[in-house]
């Protein structure tokens, strides 16, 4: 295992931050933490990386305790955390080059590693770091991160605030060092990026929801699950709620995710109860759930 | 009077140095609508709306905001438009009754005033165990829907929305959005900005800006079309990747 989690807790003052978190990460993973600002994904991430120590329960990272073997876990991991935190006023180069000497390397030695991602920030090598766009900040982070040739990589939201081309771009590099042999655990509170893990953790106020590859997450989830839409969206979901069978109503897009009470449900029926609401252009069509389905599902 | 424009923009542009931020971007949003403001990082979304809120002078081109001119109306803009962004939200050291209490102020109402809508907002957003706590013990999705109605406290004619439901659980982004319909359909104009391309789809038009100009600008459903596309994901890639 390359990382290990056995029943953590972790509290400030009186509250809760990680109520018995237990978790395995397999060596070569692209591993998620999934859930909304507040869940504790950072808190687990500063313990992972020993800048926290946990209140009870123990973990292991590349092997090593996250209490005993603090330092060999500070030279086998790399570490992003969410907020920006390289040297402003340090160009883009001279960042790069004080993380590896700092890891006792070249940035020469491990070029191979950064190589992909470097090449699309070095034309503004010259340029302070405090002065670069987001999606550039990001990437000479996620370098000086990978300078020393880490086993894990600790990526704390990377994405979060980055427009939907950039972060695809991300994970299309995400999956290339995958390929590379790091382990990679990263969290996020984009849904739509969860489907592209190996494996997922849902985590909601400090404890885990549910644990597994996203196909099986889906496969959970307990109900038919319904596209419903109509010409005018406020009043469908205003209706809807007003349905007395409903379940659950969730804007989708264009659409409202619907599930029903009953084992037995007739769309035709809602149709007709719709069409009584003064709504038109009505369509009730069955859909699969998705990872964001089965979390509110299970965060309700 | 939901074909009556709120914000007319004719080639607005803004020029840093040898940079153009927004280059003549021109378009209209009419009242009751939600507008959605699209782009990648980078694109000119920020610069555009600094503008249209009048903190930002124009380097050319014009804008009419609520009926009132960007260069010469600035602070009667700010007066009639509702701002709320990820970033700045409430003051966190301020109780929820003090922070309503203190916007309020800055907005000009009446002492009455304030305390029917606070009593109302409080209700609304059923806050009452919590109106004495401090801000900062709120959970993110609460804090954002008070600053969201905190934003409408002086019943704005447009609220501009800057990204508003950044990492925010997928229960209460969807209160949000329950939110944003509730406001337009009174008649406010919503004026948002976001990452979710689902949202995107909750919007009545869209419009996406790419290198400071708007290279897309219509309903959700005609610009799939247009791009012969099933989601405005898919919309976005292809527009915003050449």
């Amino acid at each position: 295992m390359s990382i290990s989690i056995q029943h953590i807790n972790k509290s400030f003052k009186d509250v809760f931050a990680l109520k018995d978190i237990s978790l395995e990460v397999k060596e070569g993973e692209l591993y998620g933490l999934i859930g909304p600002d507040g869940a504790g994904k950072t808190t687990l991430f500063r313990i992972l990386t020993t800048l926290l120590i946990a209140d009870e329960g123990n973990a292991t990272v590349a092997g090593f305790d996250v209490v005993e073997d603090y330092k060999k876990i500070r030279n086998s991991v790399g570490y992003m955390p969410g907020r920006f935190s390289l040297y402003q006023d340090l160009t883009v180069e001279e960042n790069l080059e004080f993380f590896a000497t700092i890891f006792g390397t070249t940035i020469e030695e491990n070029y191979e590693l950064i190589k992909d991602i470097y090449v699309q920030i070095e034309p503004f090598k010259k340029r302070r770091a405090g002065k670069l766009s987001g999606g550039m900040k990001q990437k000479l982070a996620l370098c000086c991160a990978l300078i020393h040739k880490p086993k894990v990589l600790f990526l704390d939201e990377p994405t979060t605030g980055v427009d939907p081309v950039s972060r695809k771009e991300f994970w299309e590099m995400l999956k290339r060092l995958q390929q590379k042999g790091i382990t990679i655990l990263v969290s996020t509170p984009y849904m739509d990026e969860a489907s592209l893990c190996d494996r997922i953790a849902l985590i909601q106020d400090g404890e885990i929801l549910e644990i597994d590859t996203p196909q099986n997450i889906v496969s959970h989830f307990p109900k038919k699950l319904y596209n419903v839409s109509a010409n005018k969206m406020y009043e469908l979901i205003e209706s809807l709620k007003n349905y007395e069978h409903q379940y659950s109503i969730y804007p989708f897009g264009e659409f409202v995710h619907y599930t029903d009470q009953r084992d037995h449900f007739d769309p035709k029926e809602l149709q007709q109860y719709l069409e009584a609401n003064n709504l038109n252009d009505i369509s009730i069509e069955i859909t699969k759930p998705t990872i964001e389905d089965t979390f509110m599902e299970l965060a309700k | 009077m939901k074909n009556k424009n709120v914000i007319e923009v004719k080639a607005l542009t803004k020029i840093f140095g040898d940079f153009t931020a927004v280059n003549t971007i021109t378009f209209n949003v009419k009242q009751g609508e939600i507008f959605g403001f699209l782009g990648a990082n980078g694109a000119g979304k920020t610069t555009a709306m600094k503008m249209l809120i009048g903190i930002s002078s124009p380097t050319s081109g014009s804008a009419k905001v609520a009926g009132f001119d960007v260069y010469k109306n600035a602070e009667d803009i700010k007066k009639n438009i509702g701002y709320m962004s990820q970033k700045f939200a409430l003051y966190d050291d301020l109780t929820v009754k003090e922070n309503i209490t203190f916007y309020g102020g800055i907005y000009g109402l009446p002492r009455k005033r304030i305390k029917e809508k606070r009593c109302q907002l409080v209700e609304e957003l059923g806050l009452q165990e919590v109106t004495n706590e401090l801000v900062s013990s709120l959970p993110l999705g609460w804090k954002q829907k008070l600053a969201f109605s905190v934003a409408l406290l002086h019943d704005p004619k447009i609220i501009f929305l800057d990204e508003p439901t950044g990492g925010v659980d997928p229960i209460t982004r969807r209160q949000f959005w329950e939110m944003i319909y509730k406001t337009a359909n009174k008649g406010t104009t919503v004026f948002v900005t976001t990452h979710y391309m689902d949202e995107a789809e909750y919007c009545d038009r869209v419009s996406i800006m790419v290198d400071g100009k708007i290279e897309a600008l219509n309903t959700p459903k005609k610009l799939k079309e247009q791009f012969k596309v099933d989601s405005m994901n898919d919309v976005f890639l292809k527009l915003a990747r050449g």
